[in-house]
């Protein structure tokens, strides 16, 4: 039961995304539809599981010294690979993603994993953790996907859920929601009911505002 | 006597401590070796692949544009696909050439200096750069009368390179259709030029005046006259950037000669 806490910590208690805020760059990018978020989301779970059981793998004989350039070389690999086989399998989409699996390199959730967890933890917890990890980020950027797709363009995975006035029907889409704000909009308040249901995870002010009553205007 | 067994070398290897130099320096090409190994493998293994869903989606756009112009379904269907023959045309002299299309590489053609030309910056207003001096052209006629001419266009447009195929009627004037091949804009907003209710407008639209003059244009708003597509909301610069593509394709620098050839009806048989 213990080594289960790992998956399923980061889903919402430890999510990556909302507690971290880490990923946001990609959780905005490609959140326009079900469908590029879901692809995006399979393909960080798949690199981020694979590097960090090959890091956690080869912990022993990694020098300290350059442990980030190897890190980041095994994840730039990995990327490139994913990137390739969602070009060759999956061209419509990867049209559609563009370079944001090639971003996946500089998603500081990867490189958090490998560094925090898989260089010191053996290979089946490692591969838990970022399972779990990429389980969360998956979980924000669909939740974030469907309000974006639905309210944007009145469809779920491309199927018409609202007709839009433009074939006809009588939904206006919300072009906001398909831009970049409307994500950082919608991740504040996902950020902000999570943190009213677990109040643990509301951050302790670093800076506290004193109001001195007696104090006199200069 | 040295120790030959490579297995012993490898055992050594792990056992020295991780910050000796010969350690550091050994794991950092042997995980650069086989990541490149597996990264160029992938990347050989998947090309075929990759290659064929990029031909295949191009020969489905132009099917698709095909499709939808009223009447030249019939035409293709009743002389068969091969009525539809594609040459190479020369931008220079607008004459045809004897290159095989099937062979013609226009992406590597625009790419190397000794296949294209520095389009001069006054006259690039398709923010292209520079442009190959040859390209393939689909081609239709009926009992020896041209019936339709389908040209690759492209531009910059706000986040991509716009390619489309603007096909034109037998009096070389009237639009019969315009279909994106390729565009990356903004989802929703620029990315809108790739749905069917939006090429539909350009059927029917018209190049040139009794000048000459190319004038047509995506508009903001609705349009007015024939020489008018409307624009969409939220995309100025996707629309400015199909307006420069037909103005910079139709011009001097892109298919102005090889129109005027087909005008006469002189070469290009």
């Amino acid at each position: 039961m213990k080594r289960l806490q790992h998956l399923y910590a980061p889903l919402v208690d430890n999510n990556p995304v909302t507690l971290q805020i880490l990923g946001i760059c990609s959780a905005l990018a490609v959140t326009t539809s079900m469908t590029t978020a879901l692809v995006m989301s399979l393909a960080l779970i798949a690199v981020l599981v694979a590097s960090s059981m090959i890091i956690s793998a080869i912990r022993h004989h990694i020098p300290s010294s350059i442990r980030l350039i190897l890190q980041i070389t095994i994840i730039a690999s990995l990327v490139i690979v994913a990137d390739l086989m969602i070009q060759a399998f999956a061209f419509d989409i990867s049209q559609r993603l563009s370079i944001f699996v090639g971003l996946i390199v500089t998603n500081c959730l990867v490189l958090g994993r490998a560094e925090a967890f898989a260089m010191r933890n053996p290979v089946g917890l490692s591969a838990l953790d970022a399972l779990g990890n990429g389980l969360g980020y998956g979980l924000v950027l669909l939740i974030i996907g469907f309000v974006r797709e639905l309210f944007g363009a009145g469809t779920l995975f491309g199927q018409t859920v609202f007709p839009s006035v433009h074939d006809g029907g009588w939904f206006t889409p919300l072009n906001l929601m398909l831009l970049a704000p409307s994500a950082f909009f919608l991740l504040g308040l996902l950020i902000w009911a999570i943190r009213s249901v677990r109040p643990a995870q509301v951050e302790p002010a670093d800076y506290e505002i004193s109001i001195e009553p007696n104090r006199r205007s200069p | 006597m040295a120790d030959l067994n490579p297995l012993n070398w490898w055992a050594k290897l792990l056992a020295l401590p991780n910050e000796s130099r010969t350690k550091t320096i050994a794991m950092a090409f042997i995980v650069s070796g086989i990541c490149a190994l597996l990264v160029s493998s992938a990347a050989v293994l998947l090309a075929p692949l990759r290659d064929a869903n990029l031909t295949a989606e191009r020969e489905a756009r132009l099917t698709a544009m095909l499709e939808s112009m009223p009447g030249l379904a019939d035409i293709v269907a009743q002389y068969g696909a091969d009525s539809l023959e594609t040459i190479v045309v020369d931008l220079e002299t607008g004459e045809a050439t004897d290159i095989d299309p099937a062979t013609f590489d226009i992406a590597a053609a625009a790419e190397d200096p000794e296949t294209s030309s520095v389009i001069p910056s006054e006259a690039d207003i398709a923010g292209l750069g520079r442009r190959a001096n040859l390209a393939p052209i689909h081609i239709l006629r009926q009992d020896g009368e041209l019936r339709l001419v389908i040209l690759p266009i492209s531009a910059v447009g706000y986040q991509s390179t716009i390619r489309a195929h603007l096909a034109l009627e037998g009096d070389l004037n009237t639009v019969a259709g315009l279909s994106i091949i390729e565009q990356g804009e903004t989802p929703g907003l620029g990315a809108r030029i790739e749905e069917p209710a939006w090429q539909a407008l350009w059927p029917g639209k018209e190049l040139a005046g009794e000048d000459g003059e190319i004038k047509l244009s995506v508009v903001r708003g609705r349009a007015t006259s024939a020489f008018e597509v409307d624009g969409i909301t939220g995309a100025t610069r996707t629309g400015n950037a199909i307006t420069a593509a037909i103005h910079f394709w139709l011009g001097e620098y892109g298919f102005d000669d090889v129109l005027t050839n087909l005008r006469q009806g002189t070469g290009l048989q």
